[in-house]
């Protein structure tokens, strides 16, 4: 087994384990770290794909990792955005649930606008 | 080893820099923005959205003197190195809509978010957002290439998702968390296609990957991965979670903005990936589970919308129901040779896109202007709001007539193409289907005109004042959506037949008349509130034979909307979300 499988396999194994953490997990904190440790699997495929072009002979591929910084840089602001909201809805609730106690489609919120 | 690369656009065209100044200008907006503060934000959105409108409007020239798409080569390195921005007809259109909307959107929302001394951050974040929405969406539709196409549309999502809870409610704030993280995993799932892609093929660029690609497993499991990415980030129905909270919550100018414009971003993708990038790939089982996906949105969506207590409500679910019209062109391109065709179809949808995002952007600011008047937004207390509020109203009226599909709207000329290539094709089903949906549009539209139309006992008195620019800004984008089907198309997409022709005459009539019986008929039906249709005494024997069909319809109302609350569960959706990556591949490579 290749170096190139190896990380292959782990990428998948990172995007498996973060999907199930993203679906089952009720917290939004692990959501989002769920969220990240898939993201992660993703950059490592990214990885792999470069290392790839390698073995085919065509030099090094510097491509995928430009696309894997911007990815970084995307995940890192995604992860931001979502702490900020969670940390402000904690503030102003005091809990992070996201379950909303009534069903989105019976519309008994009595301040909308 | 890869075929040399076709020497397509290789170079940049005299107006191609245009493409650019579309992506830059609002983008300066944003920073100049950020550098000057809150007392000058007002000013630099005033400055920056008539350039930008300029803008789209000089590409729509530019666009139909050329007849070919307009191209720019980022510091003129051809692709697969580089990266090329492109316009064709198609995004023309949607440029020129996004900036008609973002237009009317600014001058309603002026009174709303004006800077004043004790409200500072809302309306410094909302200007701020609204000039970032702009950029993002436009570089997703002059973007040329697929990873293009991810950051801005992850710039979207960054850009809508603070809109949502710009004021800081925690039902919003719960709306806009769901939103991102439901946003995430769609966009996640995209990214792996594209890393996949780009392994097997090397590049990333439209044009060229449309040459290079083949039915391979792995390039089908990519575009499989990225559909369903996609039609996570657009709210098809069963991937509709984050939708109704997040578009109802938000304020009227933000949702009109999140309505209107935000979901065409990613449907704007899968048209490119679909259309432009696999046009052989799908198959036909995939492109069929696509409209059965929008059929299934148009029954959920519509049959909710009129279950619902609240106007706002029942128009975010009325958004989730026309994008599942936007879905059915899909299996309508399919022809005989197993390719998505870019002809009729195709024009019809994006027609369809353009339409609604004006009309249902009207639509939910005459639901703001409502809501701001009379301080609710309850359906059933709305009777005589059409004496005090006339202007919203009347928008509202036009922006739902315009949705209906009644000539001469753009949803008309869609609906219009959408029937031809169903014909062409021999698909009637789809052709039930888009008939059942202009009636099921019909039916929410007069709910909420039969209430506001309705005489009321008491006077109405309204809690805040009703700016007149407010209203005719809606009231003007509502006439635009009305007015497409006059619209010289033909230079931008294939419309094929003069649309102007069969205005009037008997045909034209019998479908006008059509959807709006069937409307008002399930109007009656579905809707579970006391309805002004059929309360006054004259009706009492109609009621008496309509009762059992009502109770029956209304126990379906009752069982979709139970069904509606499953699905709107977090492992539910995500669920779902897998079963349709699955679905794709499968059918994918067994049409492969």
């Amino acid at each position: 087994m290749s170096g190139v499988t190896v990380f292959g396999l782990c990428a998948a194994a990172a995007v498996g384990l973060g999907f199930y953490g993203l679906i089952t997990n009720p917290q939004p904190l692990r959501k989002i770290i769920a969220f990240n440790l898939l993201g992660s699997g993703v950059f490592l495929l990214f990885g792999v794909v470069g290392r790839r072009g390698a073995v085919a002979g065509t030099g090094n591929d510097p491509v995928p990792q430009a696309l894997v910084i911007t990815g970084v840089v995307v995940a890192f602001s995604a992860t931001a955005l979502a702490i900020a909201l969670l940390l402000r809805l904690f503030q102003t609730t005091g809990s992070t649930k996201l379950s909303n106690r009534t069903s989105p489609g019976d519309g008994s919120d009595p301040a909308g606008g | 080893m890869l075929p040399p690369a076709p020497a397509l656009d290789a170079t940049t065209t005299p107006s191609g820099f245009l493409l650019v100044l579309s992506i830059v200008v609002p983008v300066m907006g944003v920073l100049l923005a950020f550098v000057l503060g809150n007392r000058y934000v007002r000013s630099v959105a005033c400055a920056v959205i008539p350039l930008g409108l300029a803008i789209a409007v000089t590409i729509l020239v530019a666009l139909s003197q050329s007849k070919s798409p307009l191209v720019y080569l980022l510091g003129a390195w051809p692709p697969p190195l580089g990266v090329a921005l492109r316009a064709d007809g198609l995004s023309a259109a949607m440029l020129a809509a996004t900036a008609v909307v973002i237009c009317a959107v600014a001058v309603y929302a002026d009174a709303d978010f004006s800077v004043t001394a004790t409200e500072i951050r809302a309306p410094f974040t909302f200007w701020i957002l609204l000039l970032a929405v702009w950029g993002a969406l436009n570089t997703i539709l002059v973007g040329g290439d697929l990873f293009t196409l991810y950051v801005a549309l992850e710039l979207l999502t960054f850009a809508a998702v603070p809109l949502v809870s710009l004021d800081g409610r925690p039902e919003t704030l719960r709306a806009a968390i769901r939103y991102l993280l439901f946003a995430l995993v769609g966009s996640v799932l995209y990214l792996l296609g594209t890393a996949i892609l780009y392994g097997l093929y090397g590049t990333l660029d439209i044009v060229l990957l449309s040459h290079w690609i083949g039915a391979e497993p792995t390039s089908l499991v990519a575009a499989a991965l990225m559909t369903t990415g996609l039609l996570a980030k657009t709210a098809l129905f069963p991937l509709h979670l984050w939708l109704p909270p997040a578009h109802a919550g938000a304020p009227a100018a933000a949702s009109a903005i999140l309505s209107g414009l935000v979901v065409k971003g990613s449907f704007f993708v899968i048209v490119r990936l679909w259309f432009q990038v696999m046009p052989g790939l799908p198959g036909f089982g995939a492109t069929q589970l696509l409209g059965a996906l929008g059929a299934a949105a148009i029954v959920f969506g519509s049959v909710l919308a009129l279950r619902q207590e609240r106007l706002k409500l029942l128009i975010a679910y009325s958004t989730l129901a026309q994008i599942g019209y936007l879905f059915l062109m899909f299996p309508l391109a399919f022809d005989a040779s197993g390719y998505l065709e870019s002809g009729d179809a195709l024009a019809g949808g994006l027609l369809q896109a353009v339409s609604h995002a004006t009309a249902k952007a009207a639509m939910f600011m005459a639901a703001g202007s409502i809501y701001a008047g009379l301080g609710h937004d309850r359906i059933t207390g709305l009777h005589g709001v059409a004496r005090v509020l006339p202007l919203s109203v009347l928008a509202f009226a036009f922006a739902g007539i315009a949705l209906m599909g009644v000539q001469p709207s753009g949803a008309s000329l869609a609906k219009d193409l959408l029937l031809q290539a169903a014909t062409k094709t021999g698909q009637w089903w789809w052709a039930v289907v888009l008939q059942t949906g202009g009636m099921l549009t019909t039916a929410y539209v007069v709910l909420v005109l039969a209430h506001a139309l309705a005489s009321s006992d008491k006077s109405i008195a309204l809690t805040g004042p009703a700016p007149r620019l407010r209203d005719m800004a809606a009231l003007v984008l509502a006439l635009c959506s009305l007015l497409l089907g006059f619209v010289p198309w033909e230079p931008l997409l294939s419309v094929p037949y003069d649309s102007t022709s069969s205005f009037f005459g008997p045909g034209a009539l019998a479908k006008l008349l059509l959807p709006v019986l069937g409307g008002v008929m399930l109007a009656i039906l579905l809707s579970p509130w006391p309805d002004p249709l059929v309360s006054s005494a004259r009706w009492k024997v109609a009621t008496r034979v309509l009762d059992p069909f009502r109770r029956t319809c209304c126990a379906f109302g009752g069982l979709v909307q139970r069904g509606n609350g499953v699905l709107c569960q977090w492992p539910a959706a995500s669920i779902s979300l897998l079963m349709l990556a699955l679905l794709f591949g499968a059918l994918m490579l067994v049409a492969a």
